[in-house]
């Protein structure tokens, strides 16, 4: 599987998906573009319109569909466009953070920031630091095995469920 | 089966000088579902938005990916060039070339693969895209406008005499602000009152203004064009109706040694008063908690002078609800008082006043009627000294920013006490002038040329009381910061601007947003200076951050423009990605299992509770509902589900979910 090709490079190349808020760190990225300032190719934003409409399940997909690591990035507390997503996703962080951890999950993949409209230097540092911190950790390939393993098991009981659903609907 | 087709921009050079724009079309073009890909030089141009509509035409294309900018600038070009070609626009999504990739990477492969895969994500979203139809809403035409400064009285008189109705609520017993208050205004020393009181009358006689004073907002419920405000009128106990204003009450009040607020507490007012003699309108209140009537049970000499028998000591604070389409926030700011100083003094030397409370001193209508006095034992000072930015441009008080009109104030003070005292000698203690503003560096140079107002370039470390006078110790940057002290008879602290102290609670009654400083938050610092990140919420004014009249009074003239032009339309267009709960066939109705957890969350109460009735008018199951109008579409509820049954359109989890999977396999 092509999933696991980067392993095997000299040097890695993390994958990173960054899931960002439309208002502060989507803008905060689009300044940094227009001060041209450089940064890691390894990162792709996702653009969302809040920190709090971030499922945690789409940090799991991201990391199940072979994602090295993880920034989640929203405007800074009392900032938020919608007033309040952002405390929501702090909260949620707290808590799933934990959850990962007792998981065996590594949780330093995941880095939370708040970067604001402004902050376009700040938008860079964070994903150079990450890129820097994911290369430290190296591929993140034990989640895909347990992944792939979860979904071959599955895959049995959901064939049955579609042939029951289909058994259903042809009545 | 979906026909999607990807356009890519070259943005002249600045997305192909790094990217290889031929390439990501040719992979685009190879991805499942798309149709047609290609690539221009000038995507948002005359000819590329064409070009996007004829293939919208041509190959009967279910969605379309611009790879270009930032979709926070050309989103709604594209999606309108869409539209016009027959598409519906919410099924135009474009992927962020240059600002995310080329213009933050260097010139290689890897750089265009990332482009690569960023247009692959959108088309995958893209796919999944469904169409949607803008929200049309009504739109009340009725602005509340709070706060009865100058800048409240701008706005609301705007607003009114384009003919829409205005709702004015001041806290204080009379409107006028802090403009009341100064003696003359810079840099033309007219007096203050002269312009601000005809605008007073103007507001309170105003057919379309309606005035509630001694008023304040309880809370606003709603969205743009239908807000709910319910406001607290604060008992009076007097009836308006019945009261003529004749002042037999406020004469004959036996409490009469109640600081005023008005004259900064260098005067003194009755328990029933007129904050000041053109207060509009100008009839009295009790004030309650220094009444004798209302502390100790009798006194009720009001009552037996009044002859209307207007006095009326049972009457509650009533509440009023008022359907609104607009607010402007004008509820300006207030200066650091004297005991904020440790090192001049603590508040506790008499003679060490603030500017405003120079202003009363100065003003013939304060409680010197116009002589410059110590407050301390009523003689002419001598020698005066002005300390400019004290509070302000000062990271160690807790003030880093420039109030901005205390260097032309100070100067204007130093001119008209040069003015009321010849012989005195005047001092300004200062760090920089910061006389920006027509006429005003001239100003500062009359006080220092023609008037001889002493101008030191320094700070004042210290004052302290000696015999009678106040040692000012600072020093001269000038000089080599030579030490310098000078003995004065007064001294005026240029205090810093900061907000009101309610300012907080009424940003969070609002849901408006306020910086470190309480100051209220613009949506954008140039280009939406009077908007709030709150639609249909406008401010103007100090309240937002120090300014001088002029300043306020365009910036209130800026918000009631924007009132009016909501008011010109009779619906409003919504954009609409909100949130939506699923609904089916009977027997499940809906995945909503109604544990409610996503009106917990709802920062803006958009999720109401919706009954499923059976034909017998049974009750089946209790669902939540999203209200269209109230939801702003961030999404919070839909992490919250636990059966996935709520969805944000345009962000919704098909989508997501999609653009992930889309980003990481290859």
């Amino acid at each position: 599987m092509g999933r696991l090709g980067g392993a095997l490079m000299s040097e890695f190349e993390p994958k990173i998906v960054a899931f960002v808020c439309n208002w502060c760190t989507y803008a905060g990225a689009d300044l940094t573009g227009t001060s041209r300032i450089k940064y890691a190719s390894n990162v792709k934003i996702v653009r969302f319109p809040c920190t709090g409409r971030i499922d945690f399940m789409l940090l799991l997909k991201a990391f199940a569909e072979g994602a090295d690591g993880i920034i989640v990035s929203g405007c800074h507390p009392n900032d938020c466009h919608y007033t309040s997503g952002n405390f929501h996703a702090r909260r949620r962080w707290v808590i799933f953070r934990g959850l990962l951890n007792f998981m065996g999950i590594d949780v330093n993949r995941i880095q939370f920031s708040w970067v604001s409209a402004a902050e376009g230097a700040k938008w860079a540092d964070v994903v150079n630091g990450t890129v820097t911190t994911i290369r430290e950790l190296g591929p993140y390939t034990e989640y895909r095995k347990a992944a792939d393993y979860l979904v071959q098991q599955d895959k049995s009981i959901i064939d049955g469920q579609e042939a029951l659903i289909k058994s259903v609907s042809s009545l | 089966m979906s026909k999607i087709g990807v356009f890519i921009c070259h943005c002249g050079e600045n997305i192909s000088a790094t990217v290889d724009c031929e390439r990501v079309a040719a992979e685009a073009g190879k991805m499942d579902g798309v149709e047609f890909a290609t690539d221009y030089k000038y995507m948002c141009s005359d000819p590329g938005q064409t070009l996007i509509k004829n293939a919208i035409k041509e190959k009967g294309l279910t969605g379309v990916v611009v790879g270009a900018c930032s979709p926070r600038m050309h989103e709604p070009t594209f999606r309108k060039a869409c539209a016009e070609a027959g598409l519906n626009p919410y099924l135009c999504e474009m992927s962020n070339l240059r600002e995310h990739c080329s213009w933050v990477h260097e010139k290689n492969e890897q750089t265009t693969e990332k482009a690569i895969d960023l247009v692959k994500m959108l088309v995958e979203k893209v796919k999944k895209n469904k169409p949607l139809n803008a929200i049309k809403v009504p739109i009340t035409k009725k602005a509340l406008v709070i706060g009865g400064g100058i800048a409240g009285i701008q706005a609301a008189l705007d607003i009114a005499n384009a003919g829409q109705q205005v709702i004015m609520v001041e806290k204080e017993p009379s409107i006028g602000g802090h403009m009341s208050q100064l003696s003359e205004t810079f840099p033309t020393l007219d007096c203050s009152q002269c312009i601000l009181t005809p605008r007073m009358v103007e507001v309170a006689q105003h057919p379309n203004i309606t005035l509630y004073t001694y008023a304040e907002l309880e809370h606003l419920d709603g969205f743009i064009g239908n807000f709910k405000a319910t406001i607290r009128l604060k008992a009076k106990s007097v009836d308006y109706k019945l009261c003529t204003g004749c002042g037999a009450c406020t004469t004959k009040c036996p409490n009469k040694k109640i600081p005023s607020e008005f004259n900064e507490g260098l005067g003194m007012r009755t328990a029933i008063y007129t904050p000041f003699p053109q207060a509009v309108p100008n009839k009295p209140v009790i004030d309650r908690a220094n009444c004798t009537y209302y502390q100790k049970g009798k006194c009720k000499v009001c009552e037996k002078v009044c002859p209307t028998g207007a006095i009326q000591y049972d009457l509650p604070d009533q509440f009023i609800t008022e359907d609104i389409g607009a607010v402007v926030i004008a509820t300006g700011f207030n200066v650091l008082k004297t005991d904020f100083f440790p090192e001049y003094g603590y508040g506790k030397y008499a003679d060490v006043l603030t500017g405003l409370q120079f202003e009363r001193l100065a003003s013939a209508s304060g409680p010197t009627l116009g002589e410059i006095r110590r407050p301390s034992d009523g003689k002419v000072p001598k020698k005066i000294v002005f300390i400019a930015c004290s509070g302000s441009r000062d990271p160690a008080k807790g003030i880093p920013y420039c109030s901005k009109i205390c260097c032309m104030y100070t100067a204007k003070h130093a001119m008209l006490y040069q003015h009321k005292v010849h012989d005195g000698e005047s001092y300004v203690f200062y760090m920089d002038i910061r006389a920006g503003g027509k006429n005003y560096e001239e100003f500062v140079r009359r006080a220092i040329e023609d008037d001889g107002v002493n101008y030191i370039r320094g700070r004042v470390a210290r004052i302290y009381e000696k015999d009678g006078k106040y040692i000012v110790k600072g020093a001269d940057t000038l000089l080599g910061s030579k030490p310098v002290e000078i003995e004065a008879d007064m001294v005026v602290l240029a205090t810093a601007g900061v907000s009101n102290p309610g300012a907080e609670e009424l940003a969070q009654k609002m849901h408006v947003s306020y910086d470190a400083y309480k100051f209220f938050a613009e949506a954008h610092p140039k280009l939406k200076p009077v908007e709030t990140n709150t639609a249909g919420i406008f401010l103007c004014g100090a309240c937002q951050a120090p300014k001088d009249i002029p300043e306020t009074v365009g910036m209130a003239s800026g918000a009631a423009a924007k009132v009016i032009g909501l008011f010109s339309n009779n619906e409003l267009t919504r954009e609409p990605l909100i949130a939506v709960v699923n609904r089916s066939a009977p027997p499940v109705f809906s995945t909503c299992v109604g544990c409610f957890m996503c009106q917990t969350a709802c920062p803006y109460n958009a999720i109401e509770r919706e009954e499923i009735k059976g034909r017998d008018g049974s009750v089946i199951k209790t669902v939540a509902k999203v209200n269209p109008g109230l939801c702003q579409g961030c999404g919070t509820c839909v992490a919250f589900c636990r059966s996935k049954a709520i969805d944000i359109q345009g962000f919704s989890n098909e989508q997501m979910f999609a653009e992930v999977m889309a980003l990481m396999n290859e």
